[in-house]
């Protein structure tokens, strides 16, 4: 699904090398996880990915389904099969939620040179998933994330996540900001999205959110690279321990 | 003090092109104006208050030729159920018109009016108020030389809205239209507003609202590029009266809204308002001034301008809480999304405050599209063009909430969304 080969990246502005040779393989069907201290690289990987100014690919490749990605605009990504749940959703005031769904699944039908879908069935569609994330109709008429608090924030990401039925998602720390119960009905909302042609790359610092999400594979990330990979075990471990026995391990 | 000659020379000039409308009740007040506009000269690009826009072509004694806008969209507001009143080119259309009657409203024009009218004690008395500490020449003379208008007076809640439609047909049309309006105790009116007018508009409208009355007033200045408009608005409040006004501007090379409002009565509450989208050859000027007078009054000033290729927007913006208006929240904001580097932004946000205990804020920004934002929306599979105007609908939004009524609220939305998808072609 997604494979990403010796990845260099850097900032544009300042010359400073944030991803130092990154390989990593995402399969359909499989959630594979990376945890990572704080500056390893872990958030750069995803706005890269998703195609965030500001970021200079200076070697390396990035491909999702055999198509290079690293050179497509955001919304040709998006097209592709890219989403990326955002830590900050960002706060679009005077845009109706639901307008801005429809805007965006829309878009990508078109892009994709398929009917767009009307608002009546838009509107059933919306409906029945975001009674499934507890999100009301008037949140879905509010401004997009305007004065939503941290977990209807990120429920409302979930929401635009199965509107948009990617096959790649990519959750930059989701589960940051939120409280158990909030977390698990996040979780129960991307596990209901898990299925055989979808990857996930799940980006977290705390094993936590993974209790609720099973990972298949669990990377180590530290300083632009992925210094260790391995099973769910590895997530425990880290939980136990902290990075400092595994960065030793690997130094 | 004596007027420069050269400004003198100037206002002579564009009075000698008028004719005083002879006799009626309004002919004292007329003759006072003209007066008052010899005394003090109209404006020149050397005043103060015309720093940022150039007065000139709305001075001079020939309206600048204004091209028709071709268009087969249908006018805003023709789905809001509403008595219509058409003027083409600043001449009432009876035709075009719905009758001028309404229950617990009398509508009058001032071209026609009896003999004896109510309004005789209103015409030119707030536009005169409102010429201290400011002058304001260009509303003086209109109450001069206004060959029209309507005078409505409001005695219960109005059962539909007033829909004032300024149809341009000639390509040098120049008029002049002064409204007044009287809304009683506890009355309550929406009066709305659109169309370019004529290729020069000079339109003045006073608004007195005795207490608990409401008015509401939302306005769409025409899309015709080359016509220019001057426009004053005046209103007194009364104890716990409301007065809240929106503009949409889109398009038209010069554009002057001025807004004068007062409080004089207790709990009043003050709105304005202003939507502007302008691409190229567009000038839009928004000046406020609000005085606050009584105990506990509210006043709201939002100002939203989208300019690219070269457009320019001014705001002045000033608040005066007089002594004694205590308990006073004063708001204002004005801020521009400058869509290229060539368009620019002149703001002069002004406080003068005498009463100790009181809330005032102001601010004014100038920006480009939230990268952030932008960037959000493309992620989404939103192109880059689309997303541009879904975050400028959301940058106008503060203003355009301002408007109570949804629909109308939706319709500016659309109309906006309109105008900035034919610029992407």
């Amino acid at each position: 699904m997604l494979e990403i080969k010796n990845l260099h990246v850097k900032l544009e502005e300042e010359d400073k090398q944030i991803l130092k040779g990154v390989n990593l393989t995402v399969e359909a069907g499989k959630v594979h996880a990376i945890m990572g201290p704080n500056g390893s690289g872990k958030s750069t990987l995803s706005y890269v990915l998703s195609g965030k100014d500001g970021y200079a690919v200076t070697e390396g490749s990035a491909t999702l389904e055999g198509a290079d990605i690293l050179d497509m605009e955001p919304e040709e990504r998006a097209a592709a099969g890219i989403f990326l749940a955002f830590q900050y959703p960002v706060e679009i005031p005077g845009v109706g939620n639901m307008t801005f769904l429809r805007t965006a699944v829309n878009s990508q039908r078109k892009a994709r040179g398929q009917d767009e879908m009307s608002a009546t069935e838009f509107l059933k569609v919306i409906r029945a998933k975001a009674k499934d994330l507890q999100i009301d109709a008037e949140m879905l008429k509010r401004p997009v994330n305007v004065g939503f608090s941290g977990g209807e924030k990120k429920r409302n990401e979930i929401l635009q996540m199965a509107m948009l039925e990617p096959k790649m998602c990519i959750l930059d720390e989701t589960d940051s900001g939120l409280d158990v119960d909030a977390m698990k009905l996040v979780a129960d909302g991307v596990n209901a999205l898990r299925d055989e042609g979808r990857g996930f790359l799940v980006i977290t610092h705390y094993q936590r959110l993974l209790d609720h999400i099973k990972p298949d594979v669990v990377h180590i990330m530290a300083d632009g690279r992925i210094i260790k990979t391995g099973g769910p075990e590895l997530a425990l471990e880290v939980e136990h321990n902290g990075y400092a026995d595994i960065l030793a391990e690997v130094a | 003090m004596a007027l420069p000659q050269i400004k003198q020379d100037a206002t002579e000039v564009r009075l000698a092109a008028l004719d005083l409308p002879k006799g009626g009740w309004a002919q004292a007040a007329r003759e006072d104006a003209l007066a008052r506009v010899r005394a003090m000269g109209l404006p020149s690009g050397r005043d103060e208050y015309w720093k940022y826009t150039r007065p000139d072509t709305l001075v001079q004694p020939d309206a600048p030729k204004a091209s028709l806008l071709e268009t087969d969209e249908t006018l805003i507001f023709d789905d809001v159920d509403r008595l219509k009143i058409v003027f083409v080119d600043g001449v009432f259309s009876a035709a075009e018109s719905d009758d001028l009657a309404m229950e617990h409203v009398s509508i009058d024009r001032l071209a026609d009016a009896p003999d004896i009218h109510w309004a005789k004690d209103h015409y030119g008395v707030l536009e005169t108020r409102g010429q201290t500490p400011v002058q304001r020449p260009l509303a003086t003379l209109n109450t001069a030389f206004a060959t029209d208008g309507l005078l409505i007076q409001v005695t219960g809640k109005a059962p539909k809205p007033i829909s004032v439609i300024y149809r341009h047909e000639s390509e040098t049309s120049d008029a002049i239209l002064h409204h007044v309006v009287k809304i009683e105790n506890g009355a309550e009116l929406t009066l709305l507003e659109n169309g370019p007018a004529a290729a020069r508009f000079n339109k003045c409208m006073e608004v007195e609202i005795a207490d608990g009355g409401v008015f509401h007033h939302i306005r769409a200045q025409g899309r015709d590029h080359e016509r220019r408009a001057a426009t004053a608005i005046f209103t007194r409040l009364g104890e716990e009266s409301v007065f809240k006004s929106f503009t949409l501007t889109a398009n038209g090379v010069l554009t002057r809204n001025e807004c004068v409002i007062e409080l004089t009565g207790d709990n009043a509450v003050a709105h304005v308002a202003g939507a502007c989208v302008g691409d190229g050859d567009f000038h839009h000027d928004d000046t406020v001034f609000i005085t606050h007078d009584a105990l506990n009054c509210e006043s709201r000033q939002v100002f939203k301008k989208v300019l690219r290729n070269g457009a320019t927007g001014v705001f002045q913006g000033k608040i005066l809480v007089k002594q004694g208006a205590q308990k006073t929240d004063g708001y204002q904001i004005s801020q521009s999304l400058l869509l290229d580097e060539d368009s620019q932004f002149l703001a002069k946000p002004e406080l003068e405050i005498y009463a100790d205990d009181v809330v005032c804020s102001h601010g004014s920004t100038s920006g480009a599209i939230d990268e952030e934002g932008l960037f959000y929306l493309r992620s989404r599979g939103i192109e880059e063009g689309p997303a541009t105007d879904l975050l400028t609908i959301a940058f106008l939004a503060e203003a355009v909430m301002e408007i109570e009524d949804q629909a109308i609220q939706d319709e500016i939305n659309s109309r906006v969304e309109a105008w900035l998808s034919r610029r992407r072609g």
